[in-house]
């Protein structure tokens, strides 16, 4: 059981990880983008308006290839995750709107977008289907080393998830590499600390922030696509996605700004989310405490937030200048 | 030929430069156009996916926000719960403190409001009912907007990650009692409660049960407007948005101001909920507060935290709403292309206030030339 309950948790913790590592690049470059979830709903769909048209272009699924079969909504959903990161950024760096406003009205339009293609995506293309089941694409993405069943515990705890489950470990750790250890990461976190004196050292303010937050914005959208298709199978329920995208953005603040540490925050999260379905074989519980046991990822996420903030040491403090627009006439 | 110095020379193609202030019709005619321009886009849109009429959709949707008597009665309650959600925010916002946790702060106002309704409500008179539930729920509001503000008047925590996570937490507790006060039990629902008493239900004026809710709302706009504008504590909540040390200077305790200006907040929150359950619907689920605790500081922003332009942001939004609810039922598309629409539409209107704040200028091909 509890090998099993490490699989689920790592699988409810990989679209978290994806939001996380995504926000937190975008946060080291002063941008506090609360579009996230919508973000990340906009990567689903878009992923999986791609995968639909592909599929409904077979003729049968035995034609499907591989190649496309992933690579297809891999691209939508890379692309519809960056159009948003790039209104994000055009209206907050180029036009240095309110990013708290900003972020909330990306978050409403995605969710909405993701919601109204999810669904009226069918009655759009006019077929027959009854859902949206993309059961064939699913199973390019859900595919596991084959050998992983043979090898027990081990094989289900470390070697049992799909390709983009080890990419999210992978780019959160090259993520940590590059902001702790390159000029490129340097340049960003001095962005985000304190722009005008980035910019008085000659760092472009504006590319720094764009880059970030679309890069951020597309690693998050990952976050989105893997959920839909490989957590859920390819099925997309409207407001299945719920609150994780809220969740990414205080894992943020659980790990303190460091992707690396994201990569076991995203699990506990993951645990912690879903934790109430196992406990209940060991106690007895009502629907009642179940409701209040999910409450724990937040209330953990307050408690960092409280004790960082209180125990002021510099290098786990929230970036100096996030949230704040840059103006470079303005002192 | 140009060499590398010349080029050097020349001016960026874009200058900009904050303007002075704008006169008040050229900054609302800003805002006018690119409310037009949104709607166009909306209508591109609108006639990719329906391929009829944008005209006809339009139609559609004005029909739909306020065809019938009812339907502008549900309009005006729309209008008037989101606009007492941005006026709680507003004195928050005017200090810079980013309130994003009014989502929560409502939902326990309305929790408080739901507990009084369910344990008192055959045990009390109704006048005292009414007392306990008000002073209830606004207690409930208040205390949810005290914790996230002591810590940021002691400790300089990130009010924004603070309140974000009050919101889930509250979330989580209503879903809690809901379950706990479920009826039937374990159904997961409260359903309408004191159905057959009405005890603890805002008395409906007449024959219309919403009025009484916008004529409270109406009464704390004005007051909310005159605090923040005529009276010592709106200046010092102006000031201390403007500038912390400046406040500090001239002797205004910052920190008393945040405590007091997030009680105030939280207490019309907890209004706000206690409008919705007691007022409105007459129970409480997980999603009472609907998203209104984010559309309220867009709302609020959109209006330049001025109570009274409020009125008419807050009008704007439930009605494009309301109205692309319409059209979705219309065209049998999914209900959420309301959320689109209302995106897009905020998108412009965020675009529009860089117009109004900088000029920009475009290089003049005379100096180029003349170069």
């Amino acid at each position: 059981m509890i090998t099993s309950f490490i699989h689920r948790a790592v699988m409810q913790g990989i679209p978290l990880l994806y939001g996380s590592t995504g926000e937190i690049l975008t946060e080291k470059s002063g941008n506090l983008n609360l579009g996230i979830p919508g973000i990340m709903y906009v990567g689903g769909i878009s992923g999986v308006i791609g995968a639909f048209l592909y599929e409904n272009s077979l003729a049968s699924p035995a034609d499907a290839n591989a190649v496309l079969a992933i690579g297809i909504p891999l691209i939508c959903c890379l692309l519809g995750s960056l159009i948003m990161g790039m209104i994000y950024s055009f209206l907050t760096t180029t036009l240095r709107a309110n990013q708290n406003v900003t972020g909330l009205a990306l978050t409403t339009f995605g969710i909405g977008f993701g919601n109204f293609f999810g669904g009226s995506l069918i009655t759009l293309v006019e077929t027959d289907v009854p859902s949206i089941t993309l059961s064939t694409t699913s199973h390019y993405f859900s595919k596991t080393l084959p050998f992983a069943h043979k090898l027990g515990w081990f094989g289900e705890v470390f070697l049992s998830y799909s390709f983009l489950a080890y990419l999210a470990i992978i780019i959160a750790i090259v993520a940590s590499i590059i902001l702790k250890h390159s000029r490129i990461g340097l340049n960003l976190r001095a962005v985000g600390e304190n722009p005008a004196t980035a910019d008085a050292a000659g760092i472009n303010v504006s590319k720094n922030k764009y880059f970030a937050t679309c890069i951020g914005s597309m690693i998050a959208g990952l976050g989105g696509l893997y959920y839909v298709m490989d957590y859920a199978s390819g099925v997309w329920s409207n407001d299945a996605f719920g609150d994780r995208g809220w969740l990414a953005i205080a894992l943020v603040i659980f790990t303190i700004w460091q992707p690396s540490i994201a990569i076991f925050g995203s699990i506990l999260f993951g645990g912690l989310y879903i934790v109430h379905n196992y406990l209940n074989d060991v106690i007895n519980m009502t629907m009642s405490t179940q409701e209040l046991i999910k409450m724990a990822p937040y209330v953990v996420t307050l408690l960092v937030l409280i004790i960082t903030s209180m125990r002021k040491k510099r290098e786990n403090q929230p970036p100096a200048s996030l949230g704040l627009p840059y103006f470079r006439e303005e002192r | 030929m140009k060499t590398a110095g010349e080029k050097l020379k020349r001016e960026p193609l874009v200058h900009i430069s904050k303007r002075a202030a704008l006169p008040f019709w050229k900054s609302w005619l800003i805002r006018i156009l690119s409310i037009v321009a949104s709607l166009v886009v909306c209508a591109v849109i609108i006639v990719l996916f329906t391929g009829d009429n944008p005209f006809a959709i339009y139609g559609t949707m004005i029909k739909g926000a306020v065809g019938t008597s009812r339907r502008v009665w549900n309009l005006m309650q729309n209008v008037a719960m989101l606009l007492c959600v941005s006026l709680a925010v507003t004195p928050a916002f005017k200090m810079r403190f980013w309130n994003i946790g009014a989502e929560g702060q409502v939902l326990m106002g309305g929790l408080a409001t739901a507990a009084c309704m369910i344990l008192f409500g055959n045990k009390l008179p109704p006048a005292l009912l009414m007392l306990v539930i008000i002073a209830a729920s606004i207690l409930a509001g208040a205390i949810w907007a005290l914790i996230p503000a002591i810590f940021k008047a002691f400790w300089n925590t990130n009010e924004t990650l603070f309140t974000l996570m009050m919101n889930y937490i509250a979330m989580q507790i209503v879903a809690y009692f809901v379950y706990i006060w479920s009826v039937p039990k374990g159904s997961g629902k409260i359903g309408v409660i004191n159905a057959t008493t009405n005890a603890g239900w805002l008395p409906s004026i007449g024959h219309n049960s919403y009025l009484l809710n916008i004529i409270i709302v109406a009464v704390l706009t004005v007051l909310v407007y005159v605090y923040l504008k005529y009276s010592k504590h709106g200046y010092e909540i102006s000031v201390v948005g403007e500038s912390e040390n400046t406040a500090k200077y001239i002797g205004i305790n910052v920190k008393k101001v945040i405590i007091r200006t997030m009680l105030l907040s939280g207490a019309l929150c907890g209004v706000a909920g206690l409008l919705l359950v007691s007022g409105t619907d007459h129970t409480i689920t997980r999603d009472t507060a609907g998203g209104r605790g984010f559309t309220a500081i867009m709302v609020s922003w959109l209006a330049k935290f001025n109570p009274l332009y409020m009125v008419l942001t807050a009008l704007l939004i439930a009605f494009m709403q309301k109205g692309a609810t319409e059209i979705s039922t219309v065209f049998g598309l999914n209900d959420s292309f309301s959320d689109i629409i209302t995106g897009i539409i905020i998108f412009f209107i965020i675009g529009s206030e860089f117009f109004i704040n900088y000029a920009v200028k475009f290089r003049s091909h005379k100096e180029v030339e003349a170069k």
